[in-house]
């Protein structure tokens, strides 16, 4: 005889569990992203997450707040391991450190701690280092190939101590990038460059945030409504776009596949903080922030504009609950 | 009387940060220490003297028509103000932009000649201009000197505009401007300049009454 769960009865997981197998869901790309970037990337989440947690408890104690059980919830884990991932691990230590101070202390506690901030923490911090260091933030690292050494090449775990300023290497422009550069000279996409000859890093890492995705979606951590109309959104609105001129504007595939396109719709726009809690709600948010995407990757000045679209949307959420409140069962 | 007046204006009821009157340039010009400090004495100018033309008419001012009568008044001023920047030094002229012009919209010398002038005879409402506009030049130099600090990397920039050309050598470089937190120039920077100095008050002022 095994004993069953009573299948009525939903489990209640906490925040903590929630929070960690979200981190656990991102594990596969990061260990893509260690393939092709290097170890540096991990040094950065040391450090990254252990400045961010020691802000979180600063800013409890001065709150008085109880440390431990805020801290074991895993929110400002989470909130530094987005960020992170989403800058160039090249990225000095102090820029870091200014874009995580920004989404512990600004975004989150000033509003009044977990639960009650209007924006996400994450993308508010990856948004003020993007306009305040514009240069530093589009200068990721080239990667050609996934390259197990890699993982073995610890000389790179902390060098951003080896130089306060921007390391110097190779880097190159990621494919956003190069079309909003021939974009801006004029030049035909199609001539400018070639991108399905081979997967490059970003189109690996996206298709290992899918897998994570999924992997929650299974776990009932997450909806589909956001992911699916996020993705559905960017795809419809860039093959418009596609077929109206195919000399300027890139096919969807190159929208879905490039960029934070998964990244933000499995990971970034479902936080259950600053996201729609009902479901027609999580959909016209979701489809929003696609739309506003798109235009921004199509005709704005940045190459990628979902952080700015998120934190965009984030406003209207208290207006997109009141119109999409169910209606109680028995009321008219 | 004066020692008040000194004190409402540059502490209690500072226009910057206490009344929060005049934001539109507080938070629009004041990218450099320069801009700051040039409009608050445009202001100052233009406080003082609508102040003292109005104390003397206040008893022929009818109640009904005094914001139209008031606005002509600090029209005329600001306008004087505008082409005397303009003949003074073209450069900050340009740097200023629209917002000389529009200090005539700037609620704080509408809302002391509403408040003070219009009640009050000629000196104190000449000493109230001038403490009022003192108050929020200094809380529009100290906001410059923030942003310009964080988000260039530079002191008193823009400075010889304003004194002339031999005195370039004002200008301090505290650090190459080629990583300047660009934000702290950008417009959310002066809300978050601007809010974490009315925060800093707000704590000094309780501290007192503890």
């Amino acid at each position: 005889m095994t004993s069953l769960d009573s299948p009525a009865i939903k489990k209640n997981m906490s925040v903590s569990v929630i929070m960690f197998t979200v981190v656990f869901a991102l594990i596969p790309a990061l260990i893509a992203q260690i393939g092709f970037f290097g170890l540096q990337i991990l040094g950065n989440l040391i450090i990254g997450i252990s400045f961010a947690l020691i802000l979180e408890a600063v800013c409890l104690k001065l709150r008085h707040y109880p440390i431990k059980p805020f801290l074991k919830d895993g929110s400002a884990f989470l909130t530094a391991w987005l960020l992170i991932i989403s800058i160039p691990s090249s990225t000095p230590i102090w820029v870091m450190l200014v874009g995580l101070f920004f989404s512990i202390v600004i975004s989150k506690h000033a509003y009044g701690g977990i639960g009650s901030n209007p924006f996400n923490p994450a993308m508010i911090g990856y948004a003020v280092l993007l306009i305040s260091f514009p240069k530093i933030m589009t200068n990721w690292p080239s990667a050609e190939y996934f390259d197990f050494n890699n993982f073995l090449n610890f000389s790179q775990l902390f060098s951003m101590f080896t130089s306060l300023d921007v390391v110097d290497g190779i880097v190159s422009a990621t494919p956003l990038d190069e079309i909003k550069t021939a974009l801006f000279l004029g030049e035909p996409i199609k001539n400018s460059f070639s991108f399905f000859d081979q997967f490059n890093a970003y189109q690996i890492m996206s298709i290992f945030y899918l897998i994570g995705g999924l992997y929650l979606m299974i776990k009932k951590i997450i909806t589909w409504h956001l992911p699916v109309s996020l993705i559905l959104s960017i795809f419809l609105f860039s093959f418009i776009l596609h077929q109206i001129n195919p000399d300027v504007f890139m096919p969807s595939l190159f929208h879905l596949m490039n960029g934070a396109t998964f990244l933000a719709a499995f990971f970034i726009i479902t936080d259950p903080v600053s996201s729609p809690t009902t479901l027609n709600g999580k959909i016209i948010f979701g489809v929003m922030v696609g739309l506003i995407t798109v235009i921004i990757r199509n005709f704005g000045g940045y190459p990628d504009g979902i952080a700015f679209a998120v934190i965009f949307m984030n406003i209207f959420v208290p207006l997109i609950e009141k119109f999409t409140q169910p209606k109680v069962f028995g009321y008219e | 009387m004066i020692k008040d007046q000194f004190h409402d204006g540059m502490w209690k009821q500072n226009a910057g940060l206490i009344q929060l009157l005049g934001l539109c340039p507080t938070l629009a010009v004041t990218v450099n220490i320069t801009n700051g400090f040039a409009l608050g004495v445009a202001t100052i100018f233009v406080m003082i003297l609508s102040n003292i033309s109005i104390s003397p008419i206040r008893q022929f001012v009818p109640e009904s028509a005094r914001v139209p009568i008031f606005i002509l008044v600090i029209a005329g001023l600001v306008t004087i103000v505008d082409l005397s920047i303009n003949a003074l030094s073209k450069p900050l002229y340009d740097a200023l932009g629209i917002f000389i012009p529009l200090i005539v919209t700037n609620c704080i010398v509408l809302a002391r000649v509403e408040a003070f002038a219009s009640k009050n005879p000629i000196l104190p409402s000449f000493y109230d201009g001038l403490f009022m506009g003192l108050g929020l030049t200094l809380v529009l130099i100290i906001l410059g000197a923030m942003r310009e600090m964080i988000g260039n990397g530079t002191l008193f920039q823009n400075l010889h505009f304003l004194i002339g050309d031999d005195y370039k050598f004002l200008t301090i470089q505290l650090f190459n401007s080629d990583h300047g937190f660009l934000l702290a120039a950008l417009p959310p920077g002066a809300f978050i300049a601007l809010s974490s100095l009315i925060l800093f008050m707000n704590w000094i002022n309780q501290k007192q009454k503890k």
